[in-house]
């Protein structure tokens, strides 16, 4: 099957195009981008509608999908159906199931899940110690061999420096990316929001940010031991931020993420104790949220991650403490880093696809990133000024907590295309009506 | 120009903090607590203001004394009363603490008087109940009876609260009387200075009104009210401080120490005490100590808060 995506502003930073280009998809391949492309015969053609944008399929390498284990809270098929809704044609999922996915056989479990449910891509995320407990490596060879992209004990940090040692040596033999979830876990205590004035005044159990410093200080310290690249998962602190810096300046393979919460909320938003502003690393003051949104600029964070990390209504209707940390952050990923970054001028549309799309697929080492001609065709149309509100009931997600219901958003998502097939339109960007339906919409 | 209306209730359906309190309010609290001591001080110790209206304790923590004061002061104002005491163990097998209230509401109480080990808890709470909810301590956050009844006390003994210059020495950090006592002496235009070693001292507490200091002796200097909290033993155990030992040698309530705060400085302790660790006995038992006197005032200014909020009539 042959169609073109006709006149829409193609913003694609691998291959330095920002302008107004057709895109020839045949086969589920990318195979012509130009301008005015003749229309092969029996191709069907797509307008895209005046004033969105078309990127390379966008990547969100740091998700929770529940499956194996906590179907109540997500699926496989269910976080994929959000993620295409999200704008995300790939999502990278953390291994903290239960069981954990640190065997071959959960890895493929995961992958016949979303096989099945033929929606965004998955790359499964494997454990970095059996059973993430922080004691003996995992094979990572197996679960390199059945499909993970890279490995973390996600939730928990790498548990020693021994081990951390040892993952980043093996797994980088191997090729395989290392993720940590950074946190000194003694420092942490038993913490629940980030340590200050807000927490004291509402008497809630502080975590300081430099918790997270002190591991990242550990983590860099052991990339530059082994020569072998480390990614920050979720880094949420100015100092965190320096860390990372000052490792790239001597010369570092270290990446990290960003999510979208801690760009966009302060611990001002603990007040009134809504459980779903609990989440690990806690949301931080405003000079760190700062320092985040001007890492995201200049280029020192290098990818946008949401921590998707779904709970179910019960568990998040116990008391603040009680409560499990983690929000929902597929289908507002998009929404929030149009509205607070690009309209907000702190970034703009090349970097915000080189923060969703080009820098995941290259940490990640996998397909995507680029509209280049062969490339499997992973394309999302961005709808820069669409007006949203952000309404959990309409989301795919099985879960809802997420603590944005009602936010007026600018910029949203127009449709999602994975591997030439459209597997989400919306129907509230004005022409997409006449596109061809979509199974999520 | 007029003078405001002088104002005849709580603004709020709830009282779940002290913040939730204009300074209006408070006095009007502390003024309602002295007519509701007379009460007290009858031979016959009932009122008929609150009959026919039912009044549930629900004490997911345990505690003798706030949950006894509230009851005496209930059935003083002729309310129907029960206490729940709900264990966390129900909690713990899956109901949430919203299905529990959920259940008590359904039986249409008017007011809930709501003891959590969890900060937030009688927020999260208000948000969902169609009772009126009175907090009797939420976690570390608030516990806003007792700080009327700290102000009560120290209004009944120096006569203002404005102006005066409080020593609070304890822990800290773990501690929603200290939250609570903030907040109100603030409002009322008291000072305050704090001790406490240093690893029981909550951070930013200057932005909670405090000013911390590095010894006792510092926080006592000059003091009108000095306010020993509670020293809980297992906090020894995650070294906040190294000994009991130490820890009444820098920080406990001597009489010598006593006699760095003004003369006529009164002493409160919240209860319950641990003599020889935070105060020695010869002050909690000497002339300066009001302790007994606040739980007799606890259960006049709980009167005169549930009057206030439930007295009305509803809407
Ligand atoms: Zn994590």
């Amino acid at each position: 099957m042959t169609y073109i995506l006709r006149n829409g502003r193609v913003v694609d930073p691998a291959n330095g195009r920002d302008g107004i280009f057709d895109i020839e998809v045949r086969d589920g391949v990318i195979a012509r981008v130009g301008q005015d492309l003749p229309i092969p015969e029996g191709a069907e053609v797509l307008d895209v509608p005046a004033g969105c944008v078309v990127t390379p399929g966008l990547i969100d390498m740091h998700v929770h999908l529940r499956e194996p284990g906590q179907e109540h809270k997500e699926t496989v098929a269910s976080g994929v159906a959000a993620a295409v809704a999200g704008g995300f044609t790939a999502v990278a999922c953390m291994p903290n199931t239960s069981p954990i996915n640190d065997s071959a056989a959960v890895t493929r479990y995961i992958r016949d899940k979303a096989d099945a449910a033929r929606l965004a891509r998955v790359y499964p995320i494997g454990a970095a110690s059996v059973g993430s407990k922080g004691e003996q490596l995992a094979e990572i060879g197996e679960l390199k061999a059945a499909g993970c992209v890279a490995v973390s004990d996600d939730g928990h940090p790498v548990k020693t420096a021994l081990l951390m040692r040892r993952v980043l040596e093996y797994a980088g033999m191997l090729d395989v990316l290392v993720i940590d979830h950074c946190e000194d876990p003694t420092l942490k205590g038993d913490g629940v929001v980030h340590e200050g004035a807000v927490a004291s005044e509402l008497g809630l159990r502080g975590i300081p940010g430099e918790a997270e410093e002190l591991w990242i200080e550990r983590d860099i310290t052991l990339a530059g031991l082994t020569r072998v690249p480390f990614h920050v998962a979720h880094l949420s602190t100015a100092g965190s931020l320096r860390a990372v810096r000052a490792g790239k300046a001597r010369g570092i393979a270290v990446t990290c993420e960003v999510a979208p919460h801690h760009f966009v909320l302060t611990d001002e938003a603990l007040r009134g104790y809504d459980t779903n502003t609990k989440m690990n690393p806690p949301l931080r003051p405003q000079a760190d949220v700062d320092a985040l949104i001007a890492g995201l600029a200049d280029g020192s964070v290098d990818v946008i991650a949401t921590d998707h990390a779904p709970h179910h209504a019960d568990e998040k209707a116990l008391s603040y403490d009680q409560a499990p940390f983690g929000i929902t952050g597929l289908e507002t990923c998009v929404s929030l880093t149009f509205d607070r970054l690009v309209h907000a001028g702190h970034i703009d549309l090349t970097r915000m696809v080189e923060l969703l799309s080009v820098n995941p697929a290259r940490i990640l080492k996998v397909t995507g990133g680029a509209l280049s001609e062969g490339a499997p065709a992973d394309i999302t149309v961005l709808a820069p000024d669409l007006p949203v509100t952000i309404q959990a009931s309409s989301q795919h997600s099985l879960s809802k907590n997420m603590p944005f219901e009602g936010w007026q958003l600018r910029g949203g998502v127009a449709a999602t295309i994975v591997d030439g097939r459209l597997v989400y339109r919306n129907l509230a960007v004005d022409g997409l009506g006449a596109w061809p339906s979509a199974s999520v919409q | 120009m007029s003078t405001p209306a002088p104002v005849t209730g709580l603004r709020g359906r709830h009282l779940l903090g002290i913040s939730d309190l204009a300074p209006d309010e408070i006095t009007l609290i502390l003024d309602t607590a002295d007519a509701m001591r007379e009460v007290g001080e009858r031979p016959i110790k009932k009122v008929p203001a609150l009959r026919g209206r039912t009044i549930v304790n629900l004490f997911f923590e345990p505690s003798t004394r706030t949950r006894t004061s509230f009851e005496i002061a209930e059935k003083r104002l002729s309310a129907d009363t029960l206490n729940l005491a709900v264990s966390t163990s129900s909690v713990v097998k899956g109901e949430t603490l919203l299905d529990t209230v959920s259940n008590i509401e359904a039986m249409a109480p008017d007011m809930l008087v709501v003891r959590h080990a969890s900060s937030g808890a009688c927020h999260q709470l208000a948000r969902h109940c169609r009772s009126r909810i009175v907090n009797a301590g939420d976690g570390l956050h608030e516990h806003p009876t007792q700080a009327l009844l700290d102000a009560y006390t120290m209004r009944s003994h120096k006569g203002r609260l404005e102006g005066l210059q409080v020593a609070i020495v304890g822990d800290l950090l773990h501690s929603r009387v200290l939250r609570s006592n903030l907040l109100l002496l603030r409002k009322m235009g008291a000072t305050v200075r704090v001790a406490a070693p240093r690893p029981l001292v909550p951070v930013g507490i200057e932005a909670l009104g405090a000013t911390p200091c590095r010894t006792i002796e510092e926080a006592l200097d000059g003091a009108d009210v000095v306010m020993m909290l509670r020293i809980q033993l297992e906090r020894m155990q995650n070294n906040y401080f190294p000994s009991l030992r130490e820890y009444f040698t820098l920080f406990g309530l001597t009489g010598e120490r006593m006699g760095l705060a003004k003369p006529d400085a009164i002493v409160m302790h919240p209860g319950p005490m641990n003599r020889g660790v935070e105060i020695a006995s010869e002050v909690a038992d000497g002339p300066q100590a009001v302790i007994l006197e606040q739980v007799a005032n606890g259960v006049a200014v709980r009167m005169a808060v549930l009057y206030l909020l439930g007295g009305g009539n509803e809407e």
